[in-house]
């Protein structure tokens, strides 16, 4: 569980401050997989980071769980656009290495590892460096890295915006089977309104200038999503919603 | 089980060395040029140019070997460059991560690096002496500075330049700042720290010839400063290619050691 009230994060420009986020609140429930939607300047990416415990709001609650963060925590996983695996470490150890911290002993870890990387479907490549791997398999990778120290909460920034179009959305196909075996609650930033409505329970637009939420969008769509949903004429429908939402968006003078 | 049916991305092939055409191996156009340059020395020398030929520095060498002499010499200099720059690495390692991690570390001590940086060891020499006799200290002292501030600046570098992502991706695991520092900055600077490393070798002897010319009483600077008082050319030359020949073998180590520590680069 996630709740966010009335959280406000400015930075210091030049001569005024720069109000990247003007007062959110959001609640994500348990298991809930919540797609966040905007343009540039809209304050996604610090909404995620403050979530993260990366950085800290000037003002307002965070709670996860009714305990509020103080900062970067096992419980909250992270997926970076850039992938940030270690490089010098093969894709098993780039698995282990929160299990690692957590202090789990080496054939568990051996084990935990290994289911992981085969839900991502990466066993071939276990011990592959990943200067080796392709960008969708580095992802996948840094998918299995998060889920391996058993977060209840995944966030993930554009994980996408980086592979090409059709290894996109096999990704998103993938992501979403790996959900469905593995629930939980996952919040996913994207600039891409058809992933946003292919993935959610709910979309949250966002707007910027103030960075601010616009509306939330309930995607009602069954899972498992398959090819059929998304050409479906109710995916196309909220697809349209959502994409007047974040293109159309007032601005506030 | 998730369902990957027929994985089609492929991953990326190794980036291949050396040039897309089928050429002549490089290698060999090595030796060519080595040869090359030696015909060249030769032809200089029979055209009358005051040096001596490739045969006359030969035959010197394998009396200088003979007689042990060359031997003492090397042992002497290798020792002092050894010395010198295993002590700078290693007093430049922990520094440079000091300066890189904490900046009030570094506004401390940067100023006095850069300040020595801009004097060159050797003009360090005469201080040395004085204040550390002619023993073996003031050289090994000189070399130590030399490549200490090669590797220094170098560490510092690798330790600044850690992506922060990388960082951020630790700490998101779980990792605490001694753990980052081990097992994300230690491994992200060392392309940095090896690159480091070769160029204070290359400083190391650099300095240690001009080390040797003061009251030295064996070394090959020490030699060649003798064998100039007696215009001994061939001596000369033996020392000046002991000491390129050794320069080289240590280099070709170090980048066999960087080429195996750091074969995770994506690109080099």
């Amino acid at each position: 569980m996630i709740s966010l009230r009335n959280v406000r994060k400015t930075f210091p420009v030049p001569s005024a401050e720069f109000v990247a986020l003007g007062g959110v609140d959001l609640e994500i429930g348990d298991n809930e997989f919540v797609t966040v939607v905007g343009p540039s300047g809209c304050g996604k990416t610090t909404l995620m980071n403050i979530l993260a415990g990366l950085e800290t709001p000037t003002s307002g609650q965070v709670l996860v769980d009714g305990a509020p963060v103080t900062g970067p925590g096992p419980d909250r996983g992270v997926i970076f656009q850039q992938y940030a695996l270690f490089p010098w470490l093969t894709v098993r150890k780039n698995v282990e290495f929160g299990l690692r911290e957590k202090g789990v002993p080496r054939a568990e870890r051996t084990r935990i590892a290994e289911h992981f990387i085969e839900l991502v479907g990466l066993e071939r490549f276990a011990d592959a460096l990943p200067k080796t791997l392709s960008g969708g398999m580095k992802q996948r990778v840094a998918i299995a890295r998060a889920y391996a120290v058993n977060p209840s909460i995944l966030l993930m920034d554009e994980p996408f915006g980086a592979v090409d179009a059709m290894t996109r959305v096999r990704l998103q196909e993938q992501l979403l089977a790996t959900w469905e075996q593995e629930k939980r609650t996952v919040l996913f930033i994207t600039h891409d309104v058809d992933e946003a409505v292919f993935l959610a329970n709910r979309v949250v637009v966002m707007a910027a200038r103030p960075g601010r939420i616009d509306r939330i969008v309930d995607v009602r769509l069954p899972y498992p999503r398959t090819e059929q949903v998304r050409l479906s004429p109710e995916f196309a429908a909220l697809r349209n919603r959502v994409w007047s939402a974040v293109h159309h968006q007032e601005l506030v003078p | 089980m998730t369902v990957v049916e027929a994985d089609t991305e492929v991953p990326t092939a190794a980036p291949s060395r050396g040039g897309r055409r089928r050429a002549v191996p490089q290698s060999a156009l090595n030796v060519v040029s080595i040869l090359a340059g030696i015909g060249g020395w030769w032809a200089l020398s029979a055209s009358g140019l005051d040096i001596p030929s490739p045969p006359v520095v030969l035959s010197r060498g394998i009396d200088l070997i003979k007689d042990g002499t060359l031997g003492g010499d090397i042992l002497a200099s290798v020792r002092r460059v050894l010395a010198g720059f295993l002590l700078g690495v290693l007093a430049a390692v922990p520094v440079g991560f000091l300066m890189g991690w904490y900046p009030p570390v570094r506004a401390l001590i940067e100023p006095w690096i850069q300040f020595f940086r801009t004097i060159p060891p050797l003009a360090l020499i005469p201080l040395a002496i004085v204040l550390m006799g002619i023993e073996e200290t003031p050289k090994i002292f000189v070399i130590f500075l030399a490549s200490f501030l090669s590797c220094v600046i170098a560490t510092l570098q690798g330790v600044v330049s850690v992506d922060r992502t990388l960082i951020n991706a630790a700490r998101v695991l779980g990792a605490r700042d001694h753990t980052i520092f081990a097992r994300v900055v230690i491994p992200a600077s060392s392309p940095f720290i090896l690159v480091g490393m070769r160029i204070g070798l290359g400083s190391s002897w650099a300095t240690l010839v001009a080390a040797e010319l003061i009251a030295a009483q064996q070394g090959l600077g020490y030699r060649m400063q003798s064998a100039q008082l007696y215009y001994d050319l061939p001596t000369i030359f033996v020392g000046l290619i002991s000491i390129g020949v050794l320069g080289l073998i240590m280099d070709r180590l170090l980048l066999l050691a960087e080429r195996r520590l750091t074969s995770w680069q994506e690109t080099r």
